[in-house]
C-alpha cells in the first residue's frame, strides 16, 4: 500500500466551494531510464485518478510517464451534501489504491 | 546572566549573518516545504510514524513526541561521534538485537524523518563535549581540503562564493538543517550523507561509504557552523 495524504475540511457549508489536496507516494518510473546495467527500466506510473463525490464522479485526470514522483493533485468542488468522497489511483502493474473521506456539510 | 546575554548577543550575529538554502528556492517550492499537505517529505514522516509503533522503538521511548529536540543534538558523542541515522542503527544493534535498517533505506530515512520532524523550528543545539573535539576539528579540515579533478573544497563554493551561481544555481551556504529532506532532482528523500556524495563526486572525487566516520566528523562540523538555526525537517530542495 501506497502511502497518501489526502487534505481536506471535515466540515463544510452547502454551496461552499472546498480544496481538496492529494499526495501519493509512487515512483512514477519514466519507461525511458536506463539501468546501472543498461537495459530500460519499466515503465511504472500512475495513469488514472479519480475522484466519486457520494458515488459521482467529480474530477478525474489522466497521468502521464512525464509526471513526478509522488504526484500532487489538487482540485476544488462544490460542497452539495454530506457524504463519502473516494479517492482512485489505477495504474500500471496492477495497481490501484482507494482511499475514503468523510465530509460533513452543514 | 550576563554570559548568558553575550551568548544570545552572539547568537544573534551570527544568525543573522547566515541564511538557510530555504531562501534560495524558488516561491513555488518554498511553499511546497511550507505546506505538509504539500511537503512529499511528509510521506516518509507518516512511514516513519508507522515503523515507530511496528519496530517498537514505541516500547521503549512511547510517543514520538517525546522525541522534541533530539534531532538538534545530533552528532552526539557515544564511544565515537555518532549521527542520528547511527543512533537509530546502534539502538536497533545493541537494544533491539537486530538487524538495522540499512544507511539510505527508506525504513532508515522514514524514522529519521519523524523523529527529525519533532524538532522542527526548534535551533540546532550541537552538544558541546569535549571528545567530539577532534572529529570536529577534522570536519572542518576536511571542509577546507582541496579534494577531487576539480581541485575543490567545501569552503571554496559554501563560504567564499555562497550565494554566487554554479551553472545557473544558486550556491547555499551548506546550513544542513534540514535532513533528511525531499530533494526534487531525487525525486525521493535522501540523508546528509547522500547530499555529501553528490558534491563529492560533483568535483569528481571519491566519495566516502555510507556511515564513513568522514561524514559524521564533517556533519558535526556543519551543524556547530549552523548552531542556533531552525530545524526544517522534512525539507523540499530543488
Amino acid at each position: 500500500m501506497a502511502r497518501v495524504l489526502i487534505n481536506l475540511p471535515r466540515t463544510a457549508r452547502r454551496g461552499e466551494v472546498i480544496e481538496i489536496r492529494t499526495l501519493i507516494q509512487h515512483v512514477m518510473e519514466t519507461g525511458y531510464r536506463p539501468r546501472a546495467d543498461g537495459s530500460v527500466a519499466p515503465r511504472d506510473i500512475i495513469t488514472h485518478f479519480a475522484c466519486l463525490y457520494n458515488n459521482e464522479e467529480v474530477f478525474a485526470a489522466e497521468l502521464a510517464p512525464a509526471i513526478a514522483a509522488n504526484p500532487f493533485l489538487s482540485f476544488s468542488l462544490v460542497a452539495a451534501e454530506s457524504g463519502i468522497l473516494a479517492f482512485t489511483w489505477t495504474g500500471d502493474n496492477g495497481f490501484e489504491q482507494t482511499e475514503t473521506r468523510s465530509l460533513t456539510v452543514t | 546572566m550576563r554570559r548568558l546575554a553575550l551568548a544570545l548577543l552572539l547568537l544573534g550575529a551570527t544568525a543573522e549573518a547566515r541564511e538557510s538554502s530555504f531562501a534560495l528556492m524558488s516561491p513555488e517550492t518554498q511553499a511546497m516545504q511550507r505546506e505538509d499537505s504539500a511537503n512529499p517529505g511528509m510521506l516518509w514522516v507518516e512511514e516513519g510514524r508507522a515503523l515507530w509503533d511496528s519496530a517498537g522503538c514505541a516500547g521503549c521511548h512511547g510517543d514520538v513526541a517525546g522525541m522534541r529536540g533530539v534531532a538538534a543534538r545530533y552528532p552526539a558523542f557515544d564511544a565515537a561521534p555518532i549521527d542520528l541515522a547511527g543512533r537509530i542503527a546502534q539502538c536497533q544493534e545493541a537494544r533491539q538485537h537486530r538487524t538495522p535498517f540499512p544507511r539510505e533505506s527508506e525504513e532508515a530515512l522514514a524514522l529519521a524523518a519523524v523523529i527529525g520532524l519533532q524538532s522542527r523550528g526548534i535551533p540546532v543545539n550541537p552538544p558541546d563535549d569535549p571528545r567530539l573535539a577532534p572529529a570536529l576539528a577534522r570536519g572542518e579540515a576536511l571542509y577546507r581540503e582541496r579534494r577531487g579533478q576539480l581541485d575543490l573544497s567545501c569552503a571554496q563554493c559554501h563560504d567564499a562564493n555562497a550565494g554566487r551561481h554554479l551553472a545557473g544555481s544558486p550556491i547555499p551556504e551548506a546550513h544542513p538543517t534540514g535532513y533528511p529532506l525531499y530533494r526534487l532532482e531525487w525525486q525521493g528523500m535522501g540523508s546528509l550523507q547522500r547530499r555529501l556524495r553528490n558534491c563529492m563526486t560533483g568535483v569528481r572525487s571519491e566519495p566516502y561509504a555510507y556511515g564513513a566516520p568522514e561524514y559524521v566528523a564533517i556533519e558535526l562540523f556543519l551543524m556547530r557552523r549552523a548552531a542556533g538555526m531552525a530545524v526544517e525537517t522534512p525539507a523540499v530542495r530543488p
